[in-house]
């Protein structure tokens, strides 16, 4: 039980649905979500396939807790080959999109193959069917979803879509589930689109079992009071969201400002949580209406947002003019921070245009950044952005670059090619700050040098889910390290990649991690599912996840070359805060790092690692 | 002060125990013509289907319910009302006397006047002696007919198709219950019935029943175009009239039923009517209506009994609502479901998944509602036309959507 | 005094721990699609608002059941659904004017929120005080008499 034991396979080429059941010996080994369905991708896919192509297969997989009562689990991955980085992508989202994917019946669904034509899957319980998607096609995340709803009649289905973006081919589209959540990273959206699958539309009623119901619910209830009572979980993330970091990053003197050119922010605590609690000046209002939640979480740190009616954005546009999903910080950050624009509320709807045509903003926010500095430099003029002033702190063309990326539109097209293939196209590419194609989230590498080493490493591309150092060098979490040293950090972004690869395979949230350790989740994991879950086996799950994602990358053509940090961040010593004066200590982390591992010197898996890890 | 109700149904049923609950001295004496302690007709198609035994269908379960609450009832049928002397005549020939009189007759099914009528193994499909004629002919692989696809047709419908397999349906009119749905509706219910194999005949007028058959069964229900269709049971549901042949001499004032005033009392001087057989004040129109529905029956009996104790309370109207599940489809209908001239109207179809919404307007208030395959939050729809809730912006988004009925009531009323 | 949920929709985040709690309680897993409670997000203007039956006075599910199926819990003063006694002719879904009695055609009965016996799961699963269980004067409750009063079609004299 906890597993529902049953995979949909959609064949989108045939246009056939299917049941199977799941693999449960590998459940064993690699729990759910982003491990077990990474499983299924590496043994039914080619690793070498073009990740546009309908030989990728695209995979929504829930975890073992998903649906269940435990704090957060209603989470769900996208697993596929990544279309922006051709790495593997895991794309992780809440809302409520994979709690209804688990009540259907379903721990994953496998879409393979291409559409003909654009269609969506609708699945009712142990019903599926593909439908024409011809009335969406073209039609934004938010109308989908609407749309969808309306014409079956029941506001309760749960819809994953692409927006505009994911059809024209942006190369770091979303899944955008419940209107503002979504499997953000790496373009899973953008892999969808090719296979002209415009939503997934899900009503389930069939409910979630565990094995061992008391003990479940104990342990359940014990997790909850640590997060009740944990000043991170319990108060920080609910009052202030994951925006509580932007003025605490800033002052570490680790929040990569204007393209990574500085690290300090000197418009912060504008786009900050206190600001977007502070009333404006315009309409005596907040931007920040209320917190919201994903599904079954008691953290709460989701924000909805208002913009000012009269700002520039939305003044003649009343469709913007409502509430919806706000600022996270790494949004904050890659829409502001990184292109030195400090207007809360064009931030603010620039992330909504982020939503509603499903787009990375991270990627987005720092690919306009990127732009930015090549225009400032003369490397782009008005000719390619079309007599639009693409310099750094304007709001404008944020939000003018938003509307157009999202539609892949004019100098929109440009940056919907991500800062890799962008910068490289005009002959900058040491511009890109990006590793394996994915842009940097809000963490300088400089002023925090674990997070460098799990940059670098990262499977899916630079990614702070995938090793959150910060949790250790910035909040003590489980213990103080110091962030502008490398000294043992080798270490402590393996462990913190383990413990997240079993997170994310789980069904649970990761933010669940500033309160909760292995030892917390193990309980909740063992009264849920069949077998013995130690702590233990979780961080070893974690570990085989990892590595089992890092052969695929091997077998794919990456290899350690792959594994380093744009130039910027090597050379460049930060100007001022903390850290003035240091440049990433990648050199000396990265051997540590993979002697830690158990991986030779060029970064491959010896035997007797895959051995240990029954790989 | 002694009160006598005619009648042992929901209505004359709740207005006894709302006497005793607001009187505990008085006098209360319900009289029924059926054997049986009050039932529901209600129950009877669960009775037939065998989800219940008849103490299922009793309208009170707890044992000794009406002696304890001291609630006299006797059987017998009420022949004639002398309103001068404040006295009414049963069958048989004895007088009752009362001082407050509640006429809570119901109402019967009615025949076709058609020939073969009288044959054995034809039945309405009304009281429990009915419902034990059926089962006793409605055996797997039986012929069943079924004359009429209104409520109570299409609410026996499953259990008939349960018990016997073959089952044909003959409607006069052009389409199904007709009285609470459109054309949308019911062109989706005979759609439902027909993939549930059941053979739907509307626009069918019944000219006979032949004590012969072709094939199976022993006689035959021929129509007007000359079909036959072989049956070993017919049932009957073509509609009820309401009991009030009595009252003629009376002085109480009849028209499709008994006409009561906002105080459910009839023209003559302690003489009240509620349920099936009242003609009472109607929600929607603010005329006079017979609404032959439980939640009717059951405001007129609370109502009639509050006015009987002398409370005078008014009556703002029954709102026509139904519910049924024919053959496990579940509709429903509101007030005024075909709308009012000048009124708006917002509707979603989903033919493939027998899914239907149809929400009526005058200005921004609801006023009527029709549902095929909705059984979440479905009493909304009552709620907002009975407070007539001005919906403001929410009368747009529903004419859109009018599956957010139950988030434009939360918004209007929680938020 | 008895007691009645009290539900305080500026506090509620939408994250339906109340309607697993529920649902676990009545069907023994965790169902949100047959939860008794639900929570409404009206995602445009930022609000949850949870939403259940509130034991009205009126009870008219319970004078509308034809059958006697619904009952008043002396203790908590629920209106209660016997599964045994009802029969699932559904008029008590069309006669509550708040919509909280809802048909579930896999068990071909109504079901609606019975307060648990006592100890309502939904209070206790809400992680931020939305929901609670407290004496039955609390103000809240005279948004729902007034809709109460509106929908009743007689004014009541019985007091």
């Amino acid at each position: 039980m906890s597993w529902a034991r049953n995979i949909l396979r959609v064949n989108l080429s045939k246009g056939t649905c299917a049941n199977e059941p799941l693999n449960m010996e590998w459940a064993q080994k690699y729990l759910g979500q982003r491990g077990l369905a990474t499983k299924y991708l590496v043994e039914e896919t080619d690793p070498k396939v073009d990740p546009l192509s309908p030989d990728n297969k695209l995979i929504m997989a829930t975890g073992p807790l998903t649906g269940t009562c435990a704090s957060t689990a209603g989470r769900y991955s996208v697993i596929t080959k990544g279309a922006l980085t051709g790495a593997i992508a895991c794309s992780n989202s809440g809302g409520f999109f994979g709690n209804e994917m688990k009540n259907a019946g379903y721990d994953m669904i496998i879409f393979e193959g291409k559409s003909k034509k654009p269609v969506y899957l609708l699945v009712e319980d142990d019903s599926a069917q593909l439908i024409d998607a011809g009335d969406y096609w073209g039609k934004s995340c938010w109308d989908t979803e609407e749309g969808i709803k309306a014409k079956h009649q029941d506001p309760l289905i749960r819809v994953a879509s692409i927006g505009v973006s994911g059809e024209v081919g942006v190369k770091y589209a979303c899944v955008v589930n419940d209107m503002h959540r979504a499997a953000g990273r790496s373009g899973v959206g953008t892999v969808m689109g090719s296979k002209n699958l415009k939503a997934v539309a899900i009503r389930g009623s069939l409910g979630v079992q565990v094995d061992d119901a008391d003990k479940f619910l104990a342990a359940v209830s014990s997790g909850k009071a640590v997060i009740a009572d944990n000043p991170v979980t319990g108060q920080g993330l609910p009052a202030f969201g994951t925006q509580v970091l932007m003025n605490v990053i800033n002052e570490s003197g680790a929040l990569p400002t204007r393209n990574h050119l500085d690290s300090q922010f000197a418009g912060a605590s504008k786009i900050s949580a206190e600001a977007m609690a502070e009333a404006r000046e315009g309409d005596g209002k907040t931007n920040l209406l209320t917190t919201s939640a994903c599904f079954g979480c008691t953290i709460a740190c989701g924000r909805i947002s208002t913009i000012e009616r009269g700002h520039y954005t939305v003044a003649e546009r009343p469709q913007y003019q409502i509430a919806s999903g706000g600022l996270e910080y790494e949004a904050a950050w890659s829409l502001g921070a990184a292109t030195g624009v400090d207007d809360l509320d064009a931030l603010t709807f620039a992330n909504f245009v982020c939503n509603e045509q499903g787009m990375d903003p991270i990627s987005f926010g720092a690919t306009v950044g990127a732009a930015m500095e090549m225009y400032e430099n003369g490397d782009i003029s008005d000719k390619e952005t079309g007599g639009l002033e693409v310099k750094f702190g304007s709001a404008k063309a944020l939000t003018e670059l938003a509307e157009l990326t999202g539609r892949g539109e004019g100098f929109g097209a440009e940056i919907g090619l991500g800062s890799k293939r962008m910068c490289e196209k005009y002959g900058k590419p040491e511009l890109s700050m990006a590793v394996k194609g994915q842009e940097f989230p809000a963490y300088d590498a400089r002023g925090i040098q674990g997070m460098g080493l799990t940059y670098a490493t990262s499977n899916r591309g630079a990614c702070h889910l995938r090793g959150y150092t910060v949790s250790s060098e910035i909040f003590g979490i489980p213990v103080k390290t110091d962030p502008t040293e490398s000294d043992g950090k080798a270490g402590l972004v393996k462990a913190f990649q383990d413990a997240t690869g079993a997170v994310d395979s789980s069904g649970l949230c990761l933010f669940t991690t500033f309160a909760w350790s292995l030892d917390d989740i193990a309980p909740q994991v063992d009264a849920a599912c069949e077998g013995d879950w130690t702590p233990e086996r979780l961080a070893e799950v974690g570990e085989r996840v990892w590595t089992l994602e890092r052969m695929y990358n091997l077998q794919a053509g990456f290899t350690a070359a792959d594994d380093t940090l744009p130039k910027r961040l090597l050379k460049d010593a930060a100007k001022t805060g903390p850290a003035e004066g240091k440049v990433s200590d990648l050199g000396k982390m990265l051997p540590e790092y993979y002697d830690a591992r158990g991986w030779t010197s060029d970064g491959v898996p010896s035997n007797e690692t895959l051995q240990r890890i029954a790989l | 002060m002694k009160h006598v109700i005619v009648g042992a149904g929901p209505a004359g049923v709740v207005a006894a125990e709302t006497l005793r609950k607001g009187d505990a001295n008085a006098e209360i004496q319900i009289i029924g013509d059926e054997p049986e302690p009050p039932y529901s007709r209600m129950a009877i198609p669960y009775l037939l289907n065998g989800a219940i035994a008849e103490d299922g269908t009793y309208l009170r379960k707890t044992a000794g319910h009406y002696d304890d609450l001291k609630i006299g009832y006797s059987q017998g049928r009420v022949e004639a009302v002398a309103a001068g002397d404040n006295s009414l005549t049963l069958a048989g020939g004895d007088k009752v006397a009362y001082d407050r009189l509640l006429l809570a007759t119901g109402a019967r099914a009615v025949q076709l006047p058609v020939p073969g009528m009288d044959l054995a193994g034809v039945h309405n499909c009304w009281t429990l002696a009915d419902a034990r004629e059926i089962a006793k002919l409605a055996k797997k692989d039986s012929n069943v007919v079924l004359i009429g696809a209104g409520f109570i047709g299409c609410i026996i419908l499953a259990s008939l198709l349960k018990l016997a397999g073959n089952l044909s349906v003959v409607e006069m009119e052009e389409r199904m219950v007709s009285r609470m749905m459109d054309g949308t509706a019911a062109g989706m219910l005979k759609r439902w019935c027909e993939s549930k194999n059941v053979e739907v005949l509307t626009s069918s007028r019944v000219k006979a029943i032949e004590a012969a058959s072709e094939g199976a069964g022993d006689k035959s229900v021929v129509l007007e175009d000359g079909r036959k269709l072989n049956a070993h049971l017919v049932v009957l549901a073509v509609g009820v009239a309401p009991n009030m042949d009595f009252l003629d001499g009376s002085g109480v004032a009849t028209d499709d039923g008994i006409l009561v005033d906002e105080h459910l009392a009839t023209n003559v001087e302690n003489i009240y009517a509620a349920g099936d057989v009242a003609q009472g004040p109607d929600f929607s129109t603010g005329g006079h209506m017979v609404h032959a529905i439980q939640p009717t029956a059951v405001e007129h009996g609370r109502i009639a009994a509050l006015n009987m104790l002398g409370h005078n309370p008014l009556y703002k109207g029954s709102l026509i609502m139904n519910v049924l599940a024919t053959a496990g489809l579940v509709s429903s209908s509101f007030g005024k479901w075909d709308g009012v001239k000048g009124g708006d109207s917002g509707a979603q179809t989903d033919e493939d998944n027998y899914k239907y919404l149809r929400l009526q307007f005058d200005g921004d208030r609801l006023i009527g509602a029709l549902a095929i395959g909705m059984t979440e939050h479905v009493g909304v729809m009552r709620g907002l036309i009975t407070n007539r809730t001005p919906l403001g912006a929410w009368k747009d988004r529903l004419l859109a959507n009018p599956n957010r009925v139950m988030e434009a009531y939360v918004a209007n009323s929680q938020l | 005094m008895l007691k009645s949920l009290q539900i305080n929709p500026e506090k509620c985040t939408g994250c339906l721990q109340c309607e697993l709690a529920c649902s676990y309680e009545n069907e023994g897993l965790f169902n949100p699609a047959k939860s008794r409670i639900k929570v409404f997000n009206f995602h445009d203007q930022g609000r949850m608002v949870p939403y259940t039956c509130t034991q009205c006075d009126d009870a008219w599910c319970m004078s509308a059941c034809p059958v006697d199926a619904i009952s008043v819990d002396a203790e908590t003063g629920a209106k209660v659904v016997s599964d045994a006694a009802c029969v699932g002719c559904k008029v008590c879904t069309i006669a509550c004017p708040f919509g909280t009695v809802n048909y579930n055609a896999a068990s071909g009965k109504v079901i609606k929120c019975d307060l648990c016996g006592g100890d309502p799961k939904c209070a206790s699963a809400c992680p931020t005080e939305a929901i609670a269980y407290v004496d039955a004067n609390w103000t809240g409750l005279d948004k729902m008499r007034g809709w109460a009063e509106k929908t009743d079609s007689g004014a009541q004299a019985e007091a």
